[in-house]
């Protein structure tokens, strides 16, 4: 039998349009897009992005997609989060300039490899540093929507509670979600009332929020290159087998 | 930042799907410096050069180079020794 994946096009270039825009945090937005023959995609997979400027310069930056696809009344819509970048040549665009109505082309589903399928049966632990909580979320949400009762944990590191992407999503489906437990990190300023002190991650949150070797989790961990992996060494050294660590790290372009 | 940081093989899907019919980062790949043989999503991938240029996660030696330029595409594989490509299987007419 053959893993289903949803029919892939050709990596062709679409051209989407931005729908909607909503603010998740000081420094990273949700963008949704319209993009009418949008063949479906799968939890954890990302898309291409590019740009064209008007000297025909082009610049192509990789976002992982932040949920299911939902129906408008345009034709599909996918949601990708983006986190600015300082001095980036496409984050700080597509917060600050992109404008809705304008287009954008998009190249994807793509990449089959750091992917989670409904149909697993496996404990999930997710490990999110910043902005690496994007294709995890994809995870939680997909899970939900497919009514799975796999249990998750997501263990999730940020510099400050303000920079929590999803914060109000996640504390409702930490509640709703059965079988869903979320944990944070703050490497720079916890929260009033959060017992210890900002630090890194380490080896007691990783061994006192995710899964014993024993239960054989799947383990994804997404964010940047450093982050990706202290969080995979950890993991490796307390047990778990390096193919069922999947990883996914992001660079210092944006 | 020191030294420079690299990214997944994961990302090697877009670039590859234009050259490719299947994602080649779900295939399994052999390093030809050291033997070493997994998954291609598990490349140390450099975008820092005017191209692509995915480094074994054992050995750091280069596996796989790939250029684009506007009009054409050059892609290096002597670093791989096999890759091995998930497909459909095969049914008798």
């Amino acid at each position: 039998m053959v893993a289903q994946t949803p029919a892939r096009a050709p990596a062709r270039w679409r051209v989407g349009r931005l729908v909607e825009r909503r603010v998740e945090t000081p420094n990273a937005q949700t963008l949704v897009l319209e993009l009418p023959d949008w063949p479906g995609h799968l939890p954890g997979q990302h898309v291409d992005v590019r740009l064209t400027a008007p000297d025909g310069y082009q610049a192509a930056r990789s976002y992982s997609v932040a949920g299911p696809a939902v129906d408008g009344p345009g034709g599909p819509r996918i949601e990708l989060t983006v986190q600015r970048v300082p001095d980036g040549e496409v984050s700080p665009y597509l917060i600050d300039v992109y404008r809705e109505g304008d287009p954008v082309e998009v190249r994807g589903p793509l990449g089959g490899w750091f992917v989670w399928r409904p149909q697993e049966t496996a404990p999930v632990l997710l490990v999110a540093g910043g902005s690496g909580v994007v294709p995890l979320m994809a995870m939680i949400r997909a899970r939900r929507a497919a009514g799975s009762r796999v249990p998750f944990r997501l263990l999730y590191s940020v510099r400050t509670p303000a920079d929590v992407i999803y914060a109000d999503e996640l504390r409702r489906r930490a509640r709703d979600d059965l079988g869903l437990d979320v944990a944070y990190v703050y490497t720079r300023e916890a929260p009033d009332g959060w017992r210890g002190e900002p630090h890194r991650i380490g080896l007691a949150d990783v061994n006192n929020h995710g899964w014993p070797p024993d239960l054989e989790p799947l383990c994804y961990v997404c964010g940047p290159t450093g982050f990706v992996e202290t969080a995979a060494d950890l993991l490796v050294g307390l047990g778990h087998q390096t193919r069922r660590v999947k990883t996914e790290r992001f660079g210092p372009t944006g | 930042m020191t030294e420079l940081s690299y990214l997944d093989g994961n990302m090697l899907d877009g670039p590859l799907r234009e050259l490719f019919a299947v994602d080649l980062s779900t295939a399994t790949g052999r390093c030809d410096h050291c033997g070493t043989v997994g998954p291609m999503a598990g490349l140390q991938v450099y975008a820092h050069a005017p191209g692509l240029v995915g480094r074994c996660p054992t050995c750091v030696e280069v596996m796989l180079r790939l250029v684009r330029a506007p009009d054409r595409a050059w892609l290096d594989l002597r670093g791989t020794t096999f890759l091995q490509v998930p497909m459909p299987v095969q049914t008798p007419r």
